[in-house]
């Protein structure tokens, strides 16, 4: 039998298992990615909280020992590798459970070792709003968490978007390792078709096939909602009183394209 | 000048004192406002006058000494600080409005998140004071859209919109090529006959001339010298003064 044959063969046969293992990857990468960026908001949001001398003890008490737990946490998650994370905690900490729980499991890795390093790109986000529009909210008595919420967010996510999105994309790839605890992801369902037949090549080509449409459609997903979030380029000026009826559109031409 | 009617004290302010590390950078500052006054605070650059009004409204943390805003030490927890926040308010040299709103947007959020007045309420009274700035009609625009000068308008009438007693003022037209400095001269000006509080740090002499009540001289991190304007600007009692008024004024 030629490639293609093997390559039908595997897909006529193996099908329901690839389609499974497809839509597990992308759960857990879409899990993981959301709430590994939810983690990583939060983990910013507590890091940046300012504290004076005037704050209560117990206050600067708390935020110390949550900002020490923070650090340890990122440093941990970023310098062992998933595949390691997956089974310390599998083995360590839910091997009792039925193997039921495994898709669960790997989502918990997923998502925890994400918000490792979403923390650190949230940061590089917030550090990269100029600090004056801090002030600006600070100055008319926003607390830190509206200013974080409404000013300093909005605009550090717009841009580590892509950071983000390169995460999704890492995420779903590297979901794969997840098959070390039995994730029936496509890497668990290439190994299953390729083991029935020793198919190794056919079965891997046709998980990268997988992989790359997945990680495509992805990318160009994030690219519209990127455009989408930089809003219009236009204002209109209401009642100006040289055109005194007038829906004036003027153009922005300093600033045009992207950042 | 004799103020015939009995003023309200703002501020009072007690050996306030500012170190950043080994530097110090306000020595026991004295310093009194009431309400109503236009003060004007010149003085040459790095001699300490955006740190007096960072601290004043705690963007820095004074070392040590005391604010009080009417009797209250502003320190001491007695007066929440979002609340005062939204009392003495801040114009910026750099602006500082949120790049992520428009014009209308800015002026609405701290009336909604802070003082939790409904959008409604909210937007009307930020038209009421876009107008007072003359920016009503650029009320859709993003910050990034428009020039310094509006800019520093628009942060005007963000900063009224909390409907505060004190405005600070660092340098607000500083940043702002000249022929800009007039329209937002010409919006405080209005303001300083409205019974708000305006302490402005300037290197607009005439604005210190004609428009304050009173004008504190600051060197080295003191005020040299607090006087009316007619004494600071015709005869001063400090030499130091002098000596700084004719180089900036040039004769
Ligand atoms: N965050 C800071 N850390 C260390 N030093 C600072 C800080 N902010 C200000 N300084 C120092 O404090 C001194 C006074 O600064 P300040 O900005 O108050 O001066 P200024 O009178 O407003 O000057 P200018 O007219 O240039 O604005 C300067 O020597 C400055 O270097
Ligand atoms: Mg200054």
């Amino acid at each position: 039998m030629t490639f293609w044959d093997w390559v039908v063969r595997l897909l006529q046969e193996y099908w329901p298992t690839f389609l499974w293992g497809a839509g597990t990857t992308l759960l857990m990468a879409v899990v993981g990615t959301i709430i590994g960026f939810l983690i990583g908001l939060l983990v910013a949001i507590v890091r940046t909280i300012p504290v004076s001398k005037s704050d209560p003890l117990l206050k600067r008490g708390v935020l110390k020992v949550l900002r020490g737990i923070f650090m340890v946490y990122i440093e941990v998650f970023r310098s062992t590798p998933m595949m390691v994370q997956a089974m310390v905690i599998y083995y360590g900490v839910f091997a009792s459970l039925s193997s039921d729980y495994v898709l669960w499991v790997g989502m918990f890795v997923i998502s925890i070792n994400t918000g490792a390093y979403m923390s650190e790109i949230v940061r590089g986000g917030v550090i990269s709003i100029d600090p004056g529009q801090t002030e600006g909210a600070q100055s008319i008595g926003m607390t830190h968490w509206q200013t974080m919420v409404h000013v300093v967010l909005p605009q550090a996510i717009r841009n580590i978007l892509p950071s983000v999105g390169n995460e999704f994309v890492v995420n779903i790839k590297d979901s794969s390792v997840l098959s070390v605890i039995t994730v029936s992801e496509v890497f668990f369902a290439m190994r299953m078709a390729a083991g029935a037949y020793v198919r190794f090549f056919e079965a891997s080509v046709i998980a990268c096939v997988i992989y790359f449409v997945m990680t495509f459609t992805v990318t160009r997903i994030l690219r519209y909602i990127e455009r989408r979030m930089d809003g219009p380029e236009n204002y209109v000026i209401h009642g100006s009183q040289t055109v005194p009826a007038a829906e004036l559109t003027v153009r922005q031409d300093l600033e045009g394209g992207e950042k | 000048m004799a103020e015939t009617t009995a003023r309200e004290r703002v501020f009072d302010i007690h050996h306030l004192e500012k170190k950043f590390g080994e530097n110090t950078v306000l020595r026991d500052i004295n310093f009194t406002a009431d309400k109503g006054e236009v003060v004007c605070i010149i003085g040459a650059s790095g001699s300490g006058k955006s740190t007096l009004l960072r601290c004043i409204n705690l963007l820095t943390e004074p070392t040590s000494g005391e604010i009080l805003y009417h009797g209250r030490n502003i320190q001491d927890g007695s007066v929440p600080l979002s609340k005062y926040r939204a009392k003495v308010g801040m114009v910026f040299q750099q602006f500082n409005l949120f790049n992520n709103m428009t014009v209308l947007q800015n002026c609405v959020i701290g009336q909604m998140k802070v003082l939790k007045k409904n959008r409604a309420d909210a937007e009307k009274s930020a038209k009421d004071f876009l107008e007072r700035v003359g920016m009503l009609q650029y009320q859709e625009a993003k910050p990034k859209q428009l020039s310094g000068g509006q800019k520093q308008r628009v942060a005007i009438a963000r900063a009224l919109a909390m409907e505060p007693e004190v405005l600070l003022f660092d340098e607000p037209t500083s940043a702002l090529d000249p022929e800009m400095v007039g329209e937002v001269l010409r919006v405080m000006r209005g303001l300083a006959t409205t019974g708000l509080t305006m302490l402005v740090v300037t290197h607009e002499m005439a604005f210190a001339r004609d428009v304050s009540h009173r004008v504190c001289f600051m060197e080295n991190g003191v005020i040299a010298e607090d006087d009316t304007p007619e004494v600071i600007f015709t005869n001063p009692k400090n030499e130091r003064t002098r000596a700084f008024l004719s180089r900036v004024l040039g004769n």
